[in-house]
């Protein structure tokens, strides 16, 4: 079946319209599921930015929250599973004009591109990395993943899951990101004017949005509905700005520290670049 | 200049401003090469923390705007398999390198082998057709990274330059042309606006708009209309992997340089391509001088494969030798075209080293009878 | 001049290399010749054995690697016991005596020729310079590259500065290479 076929009334437009590929809806996502909250929260942030979107680019690696760069009228790449993050830094380092986003999921960009993410945070490229967490792998049915909850069930750990989980912001403090947030899809204002913060950084920032995989992740640990999820959001979490991220690890029904972790100032890849750029041209030939 | 200087070089004439690479002998001094000259010309140089992430830098570099190369060998040249797929199904015109050693696996670092041509053709998966060139000395592989980077941009593609540590190793007389024959980018001719992506030309070329021009493209390696946007079904995959597909055969007789030497009135030919080509060639000499009527057809172009010449050749000739370090894989191909047309001798070796060329001169010797 | 093929052999950091490309260069820059030039790596080169083999035509080369070499230069003990044996017959092994304590033998089916290397290298200046003093002798006994050339060569490749050291030590090498091909004339019109 086509998934691109449009249906044949929409009755209101959409608010995000401006950035939307509307012909592209509606999508893929279930209903319950926070990918959506966040692509929300990301093209408000954009508006608010005030940056040119002829001159921003948006890069997803494979996942349900890779299929992101499919719906928003930016210049878009949609690239393979795990590989969004070097696409990008190739497309950054030729443009220097362009401000570019990666926007996918845990596994695309934890798994499979984990090497590829403390890479580019170590290197302090330029670039805004969202990563949505729903804690499994849904586009293939619900797996374990790199952040799937120690003892959480999942399609591929009926009994439980044996490993440890990464913690997200974490990794990325440790890897030499600039910014490090995190939020869940309940936080949509908070994540909004964060994300509009890591948009405006330069270097490196990531944020960590939590949210509910009801089809799968969810159901399987009887965590409930997507509201249930919110509500569950408002209980168990608790902001505190500038947290130190080696304790911000998620238990499958602990707390969850959502906050502005890191904001620091530090020479970028292409600043050094600058650097020796003016060393190669101070040079007699 | 050595071969892997002349390649570096080749691009950098043909107007490369990017490379990603990860350190890996028999290659490795493109990078150092490109390292050192890039910042010299306003380009980026890159080392990534794997091949995979080489392979999708260049990708992304190429829609940034850059003409883009990686250069490799056996064991990164399987990492980028994945990617070299991405690059095909999103029509990215890019350069990848590979300076073939012995293997398979780690095998032999510093030593000769021809053994990835198949991977070349078949590596990544899915269906699709790749262009592949071969050099056999530093200054064809200065003038087929030219080539590369010109079909690259020409029909919209990843463009295999397909060395081997001989050549990238060797130390030989290369001429560098002032100036090089540049093939443009394809450009649109629709104004910027809401565009995800654009219908091909004639030849079955799209053109392409680079990020930050205002059309707001969409590319992705799923299966795609000609919007840009996903269509996962058997009617699009139909229409888009067959345009792939045909864009390149359909020009074959563009994409495909051959060498021959004495081909006419010969009854046997050496059939080869890189290093294994100029050893076959000396052969051909030494045969002719016992007064055997030998050949040489050499390959620049190895995919598309010459199956058409092969096939006409066959038809006149007693028998093909091919020499190739490997063990047999373009002998295939040569047996295919040559449709029992004339028989096929593969003349295999492991790698590490060249064929003797009095091994060669025997097996001419013994089919000329 | 039909295919020359000539080995240079020493340990790592002797300028091994570099002298074959001096070679090769000056045979295709200046003496409009076609040369080849390929090199041992890895763990050959790390162990302390290094290697550069040259081939030098008037004709297309089209075998690129060393087959069996007409000139053999050696410039360590080790490389000698690897490589001597591989000199083609009628061809020279040239032996920077200081280097190669166990003196070869001549023998009917090839020259060899036993240069103080080191020594003239020490008295122009600095010991480094041993592969270039090879060189001049190189020159001198093969003569398969002009003096001119080689000269121009060396001045487009050794590090700046160093260009006068570099080419009274090839003057020093000439000349002992001139006055061994005068010697061995001598006794071949003696014997």
């Amino acid at each position: 079946m086509s998934q691109v076929e449009k249906p044949t009334v929409i009755p209101l437009k959409h608010p995000r319209e401006s950035l939307l590929r509307e012909e592209r809806l509606p999508h893929i996502w279930c209903s319950g599921c926070g990918i959506g909250t966040a692509l929300n929260c990301f093209i408000g942030a954009l508006e608010k930015s005030g940056l040119p979107w002829d001159k921003v680019a948006i890069v997803s690696g494979i996942g349900c929250a890779g299929r992101a760069a499919g719906y928003i009228k930016l210049d878009s790449f949609h690239t393979t599973h795990g590989r969004a993050i070097p696409f990008a830094t190739g497309l950054r380092l030729a443009n220097p004009e362009l401000k570019v986003v990666i926007f996918s999921g845990d596994g695309d960009l934890i798994a499979i591109g984990g090497n590829h993410f403390i890479h580019a945070a170590r290197r302090n490229i330029d670039m805004t990395v969202i990563c949505v967490n729903n804690f499994n792998y849904g586009m293939t049915g619900g797996q374990v993943g790199p952040t799937t909850p120690a003892m959480a069930k999942t399609t591929t750990s009926p009994y439980g899951n044996s490993e440890h989980p990464f913690n997200l912001p974490y990794l990325a403090a440790a890897s030499g990101a600039v910014y490090v947030a995190r939020w869940t899809t309940l936080h949509v204002r908070r994540l909004e004017r964060s994300l509009t913060e890591a948009l405006l950084k330069e270097g490196f920032s990531f944020v960590e949005v939590i949210s509910p995989c009801p089809t799968y992740f969810d159901r399987m640990n009887r965590l409930g509905e997507g509201l249930d999820m919110m509500k569950s959001y408002q209980e168990s979490s608790e902001i505190v700005h500038g947290f130190d991220p080696r304790k911000a690890d998620i238990d499958l029904r602990g707390k969850i520290i959502v906050g502005k972790f890191i904001d620091i100032e530090k020479p970028t890849y292409l600043d050094f670049q600058k650097e020796i750029q003016a060393r190669v041209e101070g040079e007699p030939s | 200049m050595s071969g892997d200087i002349a390649c570096a070089e080749g691009a950098l004439s043909a107007g490369c401003r990017f490379f990603a690479g990860y350190p890996i002998t028999p290659a490795t001094e493109i990078a150092e090469r490109m390292a050192e000259r890039m910042p010299q010309l306003g380009g980026v140089y890159i080392q990534m923390e794997d091949e995979i992430a080489s392979m999708n830098a260049i990708l992304g570099a190429s829609w940034g705007g850059l003409r883009a190369m990686t250069a490799t060998s056996g064991p990164g040249f399987s990492l980028m398999m994945e990617n070299l797929g991405l690059g095909i199904m999103t029509e990215t015109p890019c350069v990848l390198v590979n300076v073939q050693r012995g293997g398979p696996s780690t095998g032999l670092p510093t030593l000769v082998g021809q053994g990835d041509m198949m991977q070349a053709r078949w590596g990544t998966h899915g269906v699709y057709e790749i262009i592949a060139l071969s050099p056999s000395s530093p200054q064809e592989f200065f003038d087929l990274t030219v080539r590369a980077f010109n079909l690259a941009e020409k029909y919209r593609t990843p463009v295999l330059v397909m060395a081997d540590e001989v050549v990238g190793h060797m130390t030989e007389r290369v001429t560098i042309p002032e100036e090089v024959p540049c093939f443009p980018r394809r450009k649109p001719e629709f104004p910027p606006g809401d565009r995800s992506s654009f219908p091909p030309d004639e030849d079955l070329v799209p053109p392409m708009a680079n990020v930050g021009e205002g059309y707001h493209i969409h590319v992705t390696g799923l299966t795609h209309d000609e919007r840009g946007y996903p269509v996962t079904d058997e009617v699009t995959q139909e229409r888009l992997v067959r345009r792939l597909v045909e864009k390149i055969r359909g020009h074959k007789k563009d994409i495909i340089r051959l060498e021959e030497k004495g081909v006419e009135g010969a009854e046997v030919i050496v059939c080869s391509y890189g290093i294994s080509a100029r050893v076959g060639l000396w052969a051909v000499e030494l045969a002719k001088r016992e007064g055997i009527k030998a050949g040489m057809l050499k390959l620049l172009t190895v995919w598309p494969f010459p199956e058409e010449r092969v096939r006409e050749v066959a038809s006149k000739v007693k028998a093909f030798v091919v020499p190739e370090i490997n063990y047999g894989q373009i002998a295939l191909e040569v047996e295919r075209s040559a449709g029992g047309r004339a028989e096929v001798i593969p003349l295999n070796h492991m790698g590490g080293g060249l064929h003797e060329p009095e091994d060669i001169l025997k097996a001419i010797r013994k089919a000329a009878r | 001049m039909k295919r020359l093929e000539v080995k240079l052999a020493g340990f790592g950091g002797q300028g091994i290399i570099l002298a074959g490309q001096i070679i090769g260069q000056a045979a295709v820059l200046f003496d409009q010749k076609n040369a080849v030039l390929t090199q041992s790596y890895g763990p050959a080169s790390r162990g302390g054995a290094c290697s550069a083999d040259l081939i030098i035509s008037e004709e297309e080369i089209l075998h690129p690697l060393v087959l069996k070499p007409q000139v053999m230069v050696v410039m360590s003990q080790e490389a000698y016991d690897r490589y001597a044996s591989e000199v083609a017959e009628g061809g020279m092994l040239l032996v920077d005596a200081d280097l190669v304590p166990v003196l070869p033998r001549r023998s009917k089916k090839r020259d060899v020729f036993a240069i103080p290397a080191t020594r003239l290298a020490e008295e122009v200046g600095r010991r480094i310079v041993a592969n270039i003093v090879m060189l001049g002798s190189f020159a001198a006994l093969t003569g398969a590259i002009s003096v001119e050339a080689v000269k121009r060569s060396i001045l487009s490749l050794v590090p700046k500065g160093t260009e006068d050291l570099n080419l009274q030590a090839f003057e020093r090498g000439y000349e002992y290479g001139k006055r061994l091909a005068a010697d061995k004339r001598e006794r071949s019109i003696k014997t």
